[in-house]
């Protein structure tokens, strides 16, 4: 079972079938059983019954999540693999000491794989759908694996499975999704 | 949130607006009458009737024409969102794009611009998923337009029904033709739907249709009570 969080500014909202229903729709048709919660009704539970859990992205006005930070302060303890896309990045980022800074990208643009994860394969260029108004810097704790330190696209945890991308895979790269359900 | 559908009359902006409906208030449509009927961003056949439908779901209409240019037509549309924003007080504007990342992002960015909420409710949605959700909400969808090979002149004026999608599900898999038009090869009208207040009767229509190539011309339509 992967667990979607809903990073959107409110429970069940209209963003909702852009940000978190395209996921869905992509993991139940590659097999996966999915069960979606808003992040709000995690702040004090840490989601442990679950294979898998990824954030996902928020519109291009939406950044509440980035004024709830303690809500997620479950990610530090957690240890079930975990994936943050776009606004999920940001958070989780955030969560292990970096910081969310201005960063707008708008649209496909190319995307440097620069080291070799379990998550994108080896270093190769890739071209990704971009919706942000903000980034977030690499924490102590982990390895650029996409992009550069001004412009992060995707980390990783050191030792973890815990990742972040900035870039939106239900565009295009479907298959980062297919390869995470299977980590 | 007070909102403004970019609305062509189409099946997907007019569930786009059915599911803007239930999540916020949409206190407008908006409707770009394109010139140019190969427009890369508007819907063009019988748009002008948009009017009709918006009477019918009952929700103000804001019409503005462009002469459908690349690139320019996205001044036009911005100046339209703007229009909206100014007459209606929308706080964001909501589209039926599925696919389309070129129509996607210059919506984005004109929504950027204008510091508005940009909401896309179908993006990426399974197209025969979609269509059939269609049918079980009872939507009425006829199509007014196709564009590609190998759609003859029967498509024209067809309903959409269980067994229509039946059969765009198996031209996608054997052309690769997008089952929702989703590439510009079809176009559709919604006559009536949960949204709708009253249905719309068509009582007098033309064809035209060469090369692949054809369009239902809605001469004379009326509002009926349900």
């Amino acid at each position: 079972m992967i667990l979607l969080v809903d990073l959107c500014y409110e429970k069940e909202s209209l963003s909702m079938y852009e940000f978190v229903h395209p996921i869905a729709d992509i993991l139940m048709h590659s097999g996966f059983s999915i069960e979606i919660r808003h992040y709000s009704e995690l702040a004090r539970h840490m989601p442990e019954k679950y294979d898998k859990i990824i954030l996902c992205g928020t519109a291009l006005k939406d950044n509440y999540y980035a004024k709830q930070i303690s809500s997620f302060s479950w990610i530090k303890c957690c240890r079930t693999p975990l994936l943050g896309i776009c606004a999920g990045m940001q958070v989780i980022g955030s969560v292990f000491g970096g910081r969310i800074v201005p960063q707008q990208a708008i649209g496909l643009e190319t995307i440097e794989i620069i080291r070799e994860s379990a998550l994108l394969g080896e270093p190769r260029t890739i071209e990704g759908y971009h919706l942000h108004n903000f980034g977030v810097t690499v924490p102590d704790d982990f390895l650029l694996l996409a992009g550069y330190d001004e412009h992060v696209e995707a980390f990783k945890h050191k030792n973890l499975s815990i990742y972040g991308i900035i870039f939106h895979p239900e565009v295009r790269n479907r298959w980062i999704l297919d390869r995470f359900a299977n980590l | 949130m007070k909102l403004g559908v970019l609305f062509s009359g189409g099946k997907d902006s007019v569930f786009a607006t059915y599911r803007a409906m239930q999540k916020n208030q949409v206190a407008c449509l908006i409707t770009l009458i394109s010139q140019n009927p190969d427009s890369y961003m508007f819907h063009t056949p019988n748009i002008h009737r948009t009017n009709l439908q918006a009477e019918a779901v009952g929700i103000p209409l804001l019409c503005r024409p462009t002469l459908g240019e690349k690139e320019k037509e996205l001044e036009d549309l911005a100046a339209a969102i703007k229009g909206a924003r100014d007459e209606y007080g929308i706080q964001g504007v909501v589209t039926g794009a599925i696919e389309s990342v070129y129509q996607a992002v210059r919506t984005q960015r004109i929504c950027q611009a204008l510091d508005l909420w940009c909401f896309n409710p179908l993006w990426q949605i399974n197209q025969v998923d979609y269509l059939r959700q269609l049918l079980l909400e009872g939507f009425q969808v006829i199509i007014t337009g196709v564009f590609a090979y190998p759609f003859d002149d029967s498509w024209l004026g067809e309903e959409l029904t269980a067994e229509c999608i039946c059969r765009l599900e198996e031209l996608w898999k054997k052309y690769k033709v997008s089952p929702s038009g989703e590439g510009g090869e079809l176009e559709t009208m919604v006559l009536d739907g949960p949204i709708f207040q009253k249905r719309l009767e068509i009582l007098r229509s033309s064809k035209s249709y060469c090369n692949y190539r054809g369009r239902l011309f809605i001469e004379e339509m009326r509002l009926v009570d349900k």
